[in-house]
This record gives C-alpha cells, sequence and structure tokens, in this order.
C-alpha cells in the first residue's frame, strides 16, 4: 500500500482555502477582478483534490513574500 | 487613390483564419495559368504565363489588364494553376495525419463511441464559451483517444495503423503489408469526414473542410510580390518565386499529357511526385528531409516561408524591426566638462538632424535668422512648411532674403538641431530601461558623439569604438515626456535593486578618496583652485586650520556641496572588512559620518559616491533629496574629485607592484612548504593511507585536497605582499577603494599566479596521463598541474603560460556562450512579456485583462523609490520627526 501523504501539511505548500460562493464574489468584486481574468489552478492539481475544491471555485492562496511579507493571491479552479 | 489623399479610415474588428477552398481559390483568381513560358520574342509577357498582363502592372506606365489601374496603384491580383493531380500542402501535412489518425478509413466518423461523442461536443461547447484554447487542448486529447482505435464503432471497418513520413508521405499499415496512400486517396478519406465530428477535432468546417488541405488548385501570387529585375544589359532576372512557379506549371503541364496520353504508371507516379516536391518547395524551401529547390548558382531559393522567417524575415525584419528618419549614428567619446544630462552633437549631425518648430510672434525673429542661414551654415534651417502643406526645401531656395520675408507666424520651420534640444541616445543591446535615455544636445565641433564618463554604466559603453545611435522627438508631446520621464537624472536610480546606476566610477572614486583623506590640506589658492573647477561660487567656509595659516581640509571642501541638513552614518569601502568600526576608531579613516551637511569623520570611496552601490551618501542624497541634487552634485562635486586626482597625481607601473627580496624569500617559503604537503598527500593516496570524503572517490578526495592547500598557500603569499604593499601604492588604492582591480589582482602580479583551472579543476588534459611532455606520466604534483610559481611581475615559465593560455581560453568561450544563452533566454522572456502592464488599481495585467499579480511585487513598491526595499523606514520617519520638534 502506498503512504498517502497530506500535501496540505507539507512546509513548501502554501496555505490554500477555498472560498464560499459569496466570498469569492464579493472578493472578486473588490478587486474588480472577473472570475476568468484570474491565473488556473487544475482540479487534478494535488492541492485542489486534497481541499476538494471543484472546477468553478476560487482558491485562496496565502504565501510567505519575500517582498511584501505575506501575499494573497487567487485561483479558479478548472477541470483537467 | 493617390499618395496625399487621405485614406478612408476603418477599425478592424477580428482576424479570422481558414484553409482556402479550390472554389475560393477560382474565385480569388483573375485566370489560370496554363504554360510556363514567361516572354515572347519581343519581350512581352504571354498570355497565360506566370507572368500575364491581367495579374497586375509592375512596370510604370504599363495599365493593369485587369483593374486599369498603372503600377503604383494597382494592388496586383492572383492566378491560379489546376494541378493535374492533387498534391498534399507541407504546411498542413502534419494536421492531415492528425485527422487520418483520428477517423475511419471507411465512414470517415471519428473513431469513439457515439456516446462519447456525445458527451464531448458538449463539453467543447460550455469551453468554447470562456475557454477557447482549452477547447483545442480538450480536441487533442480526443484526437489522441480515437488515434488508438482499432475497429471503428460506426461500421465496424477494420483500421490500419498511418505512417507519416516527413515532410508529406503517408503509408497505411495493411495486413499485407505496406501500401503508400496517394493524395488522391488522402483526399477521399477526408471528405468523408462529416462536419459535426469536425468540430471534435477542433477544426471549423465552414472556413477549414481537411480535404482543402489537399490542393488541386494552387494560387499564384501577383507579381507585384516578385517583381523581375532589369539589369543594365537589358537582360530580365526573375524573381525565385517566379522560377519556382515556372517549374511548378511545367512539371504540371507534362503530368497532365502523360495522363491524357495513358503512359504508364511508373512515369506518372514520378511525375506526381516532382509536382509534389515542388509544391511544397513553393511554400516552404527548407523543409526537412528532402533537398532545397537550388537556383542555378546553386544558391537556395527563397520561397514563401524563408520571406517570413527569421531574423531577416517579414515579422522581425520589417515589421518589428523599424528604420526611422531624424536619426543619427557614429563613434562615441568621452567629455567631463559636459552634464550627465548633455550629449554633445557634432556639428555636421545636426545640419541634417532638424525639428519643426512653429512660428509665433514671438520667435519669429529667432527663427528668420535661422532660414537666413540656409542648410548649409549652422544654426540654419532646411526647410519651410506653409500652413497649406506646401515645402520648401531651402536647398533648392535661390534667394532665402525673400522667403524669409513671407515667414508668417502659423508656417512651421524645420531647424537645425541647437543647444537645448532635446533627443533620445541609445546604445544596443538596449537591455533595461536605462539604455535609451533622453539627453540635451550641446552641438560641439568634430565628428563623435560625446558623453559624460558617468553615464556609461548604465549604457556599458567604453570609448575604444563604441557607436551610438540618436534619435530626435518630433512633436510637443514627444519632446515633454522625453525631458520629463528619459532625461538621464531621472535613471540615476535603477528599477532593478534601487541604488544609483549613475555615480563615481574609476578615476571618481580614486579623486575623491584623496581629496577626503586625513592628510588632504589646502591653502586659501589650492581651496579656491577646487571649488572652481567644480563650479562653485559660494563662500568658503571657516578653514579648520588657522595656524600656521588659513589651510582647509578635504572633508571640508567636499562638504560644500553636501545638502545642508543631510545625515549619514556608513562604512567605507577601504574600512577593514573585520574589527571595531565606530567613531572613535576604524581603520584607514573607514567609519563614515555626516552630520547636517557635514563630512565629519571618514572617506569617500566606492562605498560613498559608487556607481550601481545602494545604500551610499550618493543614493541617500539622490533618494531623499530628488534627481535634480543628484545631477548637481555629480555636475560639481565629482569635477571636483578629477580636479583634485589632476593636481595630486595617480600612476602605476613596474615598481608599483615591487616587493622586497626578502618578501619574495618569503613567499617562495610559503610556496615550498605548499609543495611538501602537496608530496605528502600524493605518497599518502599511493600508499593507501588517504581516506575519500563521503560521495567522493579517492582520487578526486587527493584533488580537492591539493587545491585546497594550493588556494592556502596563495592566499598567505598575497598576505605577505600586501604587507609591503600599503595604502600609499596607488594601485592599493584603487584596489582598496574599489575605482579598479582587487588585491588578488595585485597579488598575481606582485606575488603568484597561482593554480589555473579547466572546468573548475587542476588542468588535465592534454597527453595521456600527463599534461605536456615535460612531465612525467601521472605526475601530480602542482607544477605538472597548471600551479603558475611566478608573479606576472616576475614572468611566466612556458609550461606556466601554457596553462595560462588554456584556462584563459576556456574564460572567454564561457563568455561568449553565456551571452549567447542568455540573449536567447532575454529574447524569449520579453516576447512572453511586453504585453503586461500595471493597471491603475496596482495589479499586473495582460493586455487581454488576465490577473499576473494582483498587486505588483506583491507588495505594490517600486524598488526604484523604495527604502532597502521597503516602501517606508520607520527609523527615519522618526528621526526626522524628533528633528523637526528639535529633540534630536
Amino acid at each position: 500500500m502506498t503512504r498517502k501523504i497530506n500535501v496540505l501539511k507539507h512546509r513548501l505548500v502554501p496555505r490554500h482555502v477555498v472560498l464560499s460562493r459569496e466570498d469569492a464574489k464579493r472578493v472578486l468584486s473588490r478587486m474588480g477582478v472577473k472570475k476568468t481574468e484570474l491565473p488556473w489552478m487544475f482540479s487534478t492539481d494535488p492541492v485542489a483534490e486534497a481541499l476538494g475544491a471543484q472546477p468553478g471555485d476560487v482558491v485562496m492562496i496565502i504565501r510567505e513574500s519575500p517582498t511584501a511579507g505575506r501575499s494573497v493571491s487567487y485561483r479558479l479552479v478548472i477541470s483537467g | 487613390m493617390s499618395a496625399s489623399e487621405p485614406s478612408e479610415m476603418k477599425v478592424i474588428g477580428g482576424i479570422k483564419f481558414g484553409v482556402l477552398s479550390p472554389d475560393m481559390m477560382r474565385k480569388l483568381s483573375v485566370m489560370e495559368v496554363t504554360t510556363s513560358e514567361l516572354y515572347d520574342e519581343e519581350g512581352f509577357p504571354v498570355p497565360g504565363g506566370v507572368m500575364d498582363r491581367r495579374l497586375g502592372s509592375v512596370e510604370p506606365g504599363v495599365r493593369c489588364a485587369t483593374c486599369g489601374n498603372t503600377s503604383i496603384n494597382c494592388p496586383g491580383h492572383f492566378g491560379h494553376i489546376e494541378l493535374a493531380r492533387p498534391v498534399i500542402h507541407p504546411e498542413f501535412a502534419p494536421y492531415i495525419a492528425n485527422i487520418l489518425k483520428a477517423t475511419c478509413n471507411t465512414c470517415g466518423r471519428l473513431k469513439l463511441p457515439e456516446e462519447k461523442i456525445k458527451s464531448a461536443r458538449e463539453k467543447m461547447y460550455k469551453l468554447g464559451k470562456h475557454w477557447v484554447m482549452l477547447k483545442y487542448k480538450y480536441a487533442q486529447t480526443l484526437i489522441k483517444e480515437a488515434s488508438k482505435v482499432t475497429t471503428c464503432p460506426h461500421c465496424g471497418a477494420q483500421q490500419y495503423k498511418i505512417k507519416f513520413d516527413k515532410p508529406y508521405t503517408f503509408y497505411e499499415q495493411r495486413d499485407d503489408g505496406v501500401h503508400r496512400l496517394t493524395p488522391e486517396e488522402i483526399r477521399e478519406r477526408l471528405e468523408r469526414i462529416p462536419d459535426e465530428d469536425l468540430e471534435l477535432l477542433g477544426l471549423n468546417p465552414k472556413e477549414a473542410r481537411p480535404e482543402w488541405m489537399v490542393l488541386r488548385v494552387l494560387l499564384v501570387v501577383p507579381p507585384s510580390v516578385r517583381p523581375s529585375i532589369t539589369l543594365e544589359s537589358g537582360d530580365r532576372s526573375e524573381d525565385d518565386l517566379t522560377h519556382k512557379l515556372v517549374d511548378i506549371v511545367r512539371v504540371n503541364q507534362r503530368l497532365r499529357e502523360n495522363l491524357e496520353s495513358g503512359a504508364p504508371n511508373l512515369i506518372i507516379d514520378d511525375l506526381w511526385n516532382l509536382l509534389q516536391y515542388h509544391v511544397a518547395t513553393y511554400f516552404d524551401n527548407e523543409l526537412p528531409g528532402i533537398p532545397p529547390a537550388r537556383h542555378r548558382s546553386g544558391r537556395p531559393l527563397r520561397t514563401l516561408a524563408q520571406r517570413l522567417k527569421g531574423k531577416e524575415g517579414r515579422f522581425r525584419g520589417s515589421l518589428a524591426g523599424k528604420r526611422v528618419d531624424f536619426s543619427a549614428r557614429t563613434v562615441i567619446s568621452p567629455d567631463p566638462n559636459i552634464s550627465i544630462n548633455e550629449v554633445g552633437v557634432p556639428i555636421e549631425i545636426a545640419k541634417i538632424l532638424s525639428v519643426p518648430e512653429k512660428v509665433t510672434y514671438w520667435n519669429i525673429e529667432r527663427l528668420k535668422k535661422f532660414v537666413l542661414n540656409g542648410p548649409e551654415k549652422w544654426p540654419g534651417a532646411n526647410y519651410i512648411v506653409r500652413p497649406d502643406g506646401g515645402r520648401i526645401d531651402l536647398r533648392f531656395a535661390k534667394n532665402r532674403e525673400e522667403i524669409v520675408e513671407t515667414l508668417k507666424p502659423g508656417y512651421i520651420v524645420e531647424r537645425h538641431l541647437i543647444d537645448g534640444d532635446i533627443v533620445l541616445f541609445n546604445r544596443q543591446p538596449s537591455l533595461h530601461r536605462m539604455s535609451i535615455m533622453a539627453h540635451i544636445v550641446k552641438v560641439l565641433p568634430y565628428k563623435t558623439f560625446r558623453l559624460n564618463l558617468l553615464v556609461t554604466v548604465p549604457y556599458n559603453a567604453d570609448f575604444d569604438g563604441d557607436e551610438m545611435n540618436l534619435h530626435v522627438p518630433q512633436g510637443e508631446e514627444a519632446r515633454a515626456e522625453a525631458r520629463t520621464l528619459m532625461l538621464v537624472q531621472e535613471h540615476i536610480l535603477t528599477p532593478r535593486y534601487g541604488g544609483p546606476i549613475i555615480g563615481g566610477i574609476h578615476d571618481y572614486i580614486t579623486g575623491a578618496y584623496l581629496l577626503t583623506r586625513k592628510d588632504s590640506v589646502f591653502d586659501k589658492g589650492q581651496a579656491m583652485r577646487l571649488l572652481f573647477e567644480a563650479k562653485y561660487d559660494g563662500e568658503l567656509p571657516e578653514p579648520a586650520v588657522l595656524k600656521p595659516g588659513p589651510y582647509w581640509t578635504g572633508k571640508q571642501l567636499v562638504s560644500v556641496f553636501l545638502p545642508k541638513d543631510l545625515d549619514y552614518v556608513g562604512r567605507a569601502a577601504v574600512a577593514p572588512p573585520v574589527g571595531r568600526c565606530d567613531e572613535e576608531e576604524c581603520g584607514n579613516d573607514g567609519y563614515v559620518l555626516i552630520k547636517r551637511g557635514r563630512l565629519l569623520l571618514g572617506v569617500f570611496d566606492k562605498q560613498a559616491i559608487g556607481a550601481e552601490k545602494p545604500e551610499t551618501v550618493l543614493h541617500e542624497i539622490v533618494k531623499e533629496y530628488g534627481s535634480d541634487m543628484g545631477r548637481e552634485i555629480m555636475d560639481t562635486m565629482f569635477k571636483m574629485f578629477v580636479a583634485y586626482l589632476d593636481m595630486h597625481g595617480l600612476t602605476m607601473g613596474i615598481d608599483t607592484i615591487e616587493i622586497p627580496e626578502a618578501a619574495i624569500h618569503d613567499i617562495e617559503e610559503v610556496l615550498r612548504e605548499a609543495e611538501e604537503r602537496v608530496k605528502e598527500l600524493i605518497k599518502d593516496y599511493e600508499e593507501g593511507r588517504l581516506q575519500a570524503t563521503p560521495g567522493k572517490t579517492r582520487r578526486e578526495t587527493l584533488e580537492d585536497l591539493i587545491m585546497n592547500v594550493l588556494a592556502d598557500a596563495r592566499t598567505r603569499a598575497g598576505e605577505i605582499a600586501s604587507q609591503y604593499l600599503g595604502m600609499t601604492n596607488h594601485a592599493v588604492i584603487m584596489a582598496k577603494t574599489g575605482a579598479r582591480g582587487s588585491m588578488l589582482n595585485l597579488t598575481q602580479m606582485a606575488a603568484v599566479v597561482g593554480q589555473q583551472s579547466v572546468r573548475g579543476k587542476r588542468v588535465e588534459r592534454g597527453y595521456s596521463g600527463r599534461t605536456l611532455p615535460h612531465f612525467s606520466v601521472g605526475d601530480l604534483m602542482p607544477e605538472a598541474r597548471g600551479f603558475v610559481y611566478s608573479s606576472f611581475r616576475k614572468g611566466l615559465k612556458p609550461t606556466e603560460f601554457f596553462f595560462h593560455a588554456i584556462s584563459g581560453r576556456e574564460g572567454l568561450v564561457d563568455t561568449a556562450v553565456r551571452t549567447a544563452q542568455s540573449g536567447y533566454m532575454y529574447r524569449r522572456l520579453q516576447n512572453a512579456m511586453q504585453d503586461f502592464y500595471v493597471s491603475y488599481d496596482g495589479s499586473v495585467r495582460t493586455s487581454e485583462g488576465f490577473v499576473i499579480q494582483l498587486r505588483y511585487g506583491e507588495d505594490g513598491v517600486d524598488p526604484a523609490r523604495s527604502d532597502h526595499g521597503r516602501a517606508v523606514n520607520v527609523d527615519k520617519l522618526i528621526k526626522r520627526v524628533l528633528a523637526l520638534r528639535g529633540e534630536r
């Protein structure tokens, strides 16, 4: 049996959060960004699979950044 | 429509790409080309040939037989050739291969079950709404899936493996052997594919039926894109494309004749193949796997693809690469006396480049003088443009006095370039934005562009024959933009890391160091002389020394130029890298302290005024007091540095790197000890006592150890030499202040050159088991493996010289390879990122509005305006607030 690891707990994987439909809407309208203008992430991406994110979801990624300290970015989950 | 008539303006709504159908080609065509002859005996074009009059007029005076226009206005018209047998279009061959593999050889359906086709169709429709690229990607996965099927799910026919042999041959692996598919068979199969299935393959059946990828009709491009040249002898020389078309027509005719006369299949197939070859090379003459079609002289023909491809092709050469007017190029040379904002322009160039100036009530007298001077005498004018658009060329104007009288407000005078004009100055390769900066013109005699030495850094220029380009903006807006955004002083700070890219180099640094050294004191005459060189016209400060007479220190003279409220604490480059460095004690006066604009302690060197060094005095001044102050300092204080260097003198000769006999003995002793140690190591190795370090072989371990011992020996030799080369030595001053050279360079000259390496290892290649015949096989001693015991001053032994040359050559090759690789990488990056922009909301987006970064650099900070990468420096703010409240 292969050992299942939780990619979300890996120290190189930044914090990912699936936004609720309302949250996503609010966040996107605040930034003035359309859903289709966001960078993508595949639903088969290990992180997306671990989160159970479905195509059409918006995932918030919180990273440590050498310039900004903490930086937030968003990705749209697409099928693939 | 004539050239001066305004054209009708239309907005492009979109561009559609598709494949031309044979019917479409016939409709586009004005005639069928049937004969391979070009001209008759009288030299007139043969009707039905590839130079037929109906294809458009190229010679001036002759009217086009189709549109009735002369050569200037006739756009040219397409003709066509009816091919006797279909041929594969080579550019579409890979697509044909994919389509053949994915569809049934009998019924033409996509080889997927009906349910799968239905769901795929829905998915494609959904994807097509937002993500067209994904739609085509999905089509690829469908093709891949369908290609694996061996029995058609629709008609049950057995499917054979299709082999595509580049560039245009197809085979089918049937049970009874390999069959070649003729273009005719391929065409028939493609015709059978229903429109609905084509959509799943990523094709739009309205615009690109796959059978159109097999040519039955060939379009003949008009002669206007393949004009013939008439040589002086009266002979005509035809364009490569014309030659190719003649070949096609000729073979096509022979094929047709043979078909009609019922010739044997062998001959037909040969001709058919030949036709395929000619058509393929008509499109692309660099197809892999087939020999390029050649001209009689043996030169490969330049056909359609070659016209578009590559650096000299239509896209990179003609469309993306622009040739411009109002530009100049010549050799550059230095001028330390002009401002960093200025550029010296030769009079000869200033007389050709012009600036359009509108005549007004206020400038008419000035402009009249220019017009009177005419085009020959500087400052003059080359053209006058009347309000009705008429141009007067002053070169041919007989009576300029009369013309001057007609000059009225509203006219435009294209006057010569004069002092104070703004121009753009550029040196290739233009790798960053500082490669093109705006300069203010200063017209000077002689034939080179002159530039201040300090701006050589951003341009990466030197004066060993470098040439630079100059452009004159012609509009008010362009000039205003150039002046406010592109002027040199606005680029002192680089956006790369925030530090000043324009700053002290070479002699400026040495001069600054010598001037600010503790022992530099000046009497009134010297002090005033130095300040005069910097164009200072204020008062002298209070002298620091009163007895035995008024004397000023170099630090005082420097302070004259510093902003009156500047505070700075830092460490100079000459300060020893280790040990205490504070107000009381710091080696070489390395603790730099500026209080209220007065240099109290420390010397100025690369760490204070150097170019490409952040967190320096110069950086602080430019950042806090603006680019005007930055330019001011570089145009005044920096001039004083070189002026002082002139007074002081700086020289370097062979005796500069001379060390005493005793030191040489010490160094020899160090090297002998190292040699002993290496000998021991080799003995240990040979007798098996040497333990391998983990991950290395014993041999590698030995090499590592030897290299360490030798590197250590050179360091120690360098230290010994350094003891005798103190801060009074001019070469050492240059190295320690960061002006030029390093201490390593000096130890190589004075003490020992050291180990020469190839690919980071000691030299080992050459003869088997040895580097040169001078050594015995398997000799691992330093001498035999590229260690140079001599110093550059003493001179190298022949073997040492050879090793040094090996290492030197490797360095040269590495730089050449590196520049080529990084240049190509830069091109790719630029192409990928050229239309990203920082939007007004602070996000980085592509031209289509896709988000790349939600905030520029994740923090929205412009590095050129940041404080050590941060938007604000809280410490500095607190200090400033306290100072304002008088609490410091």
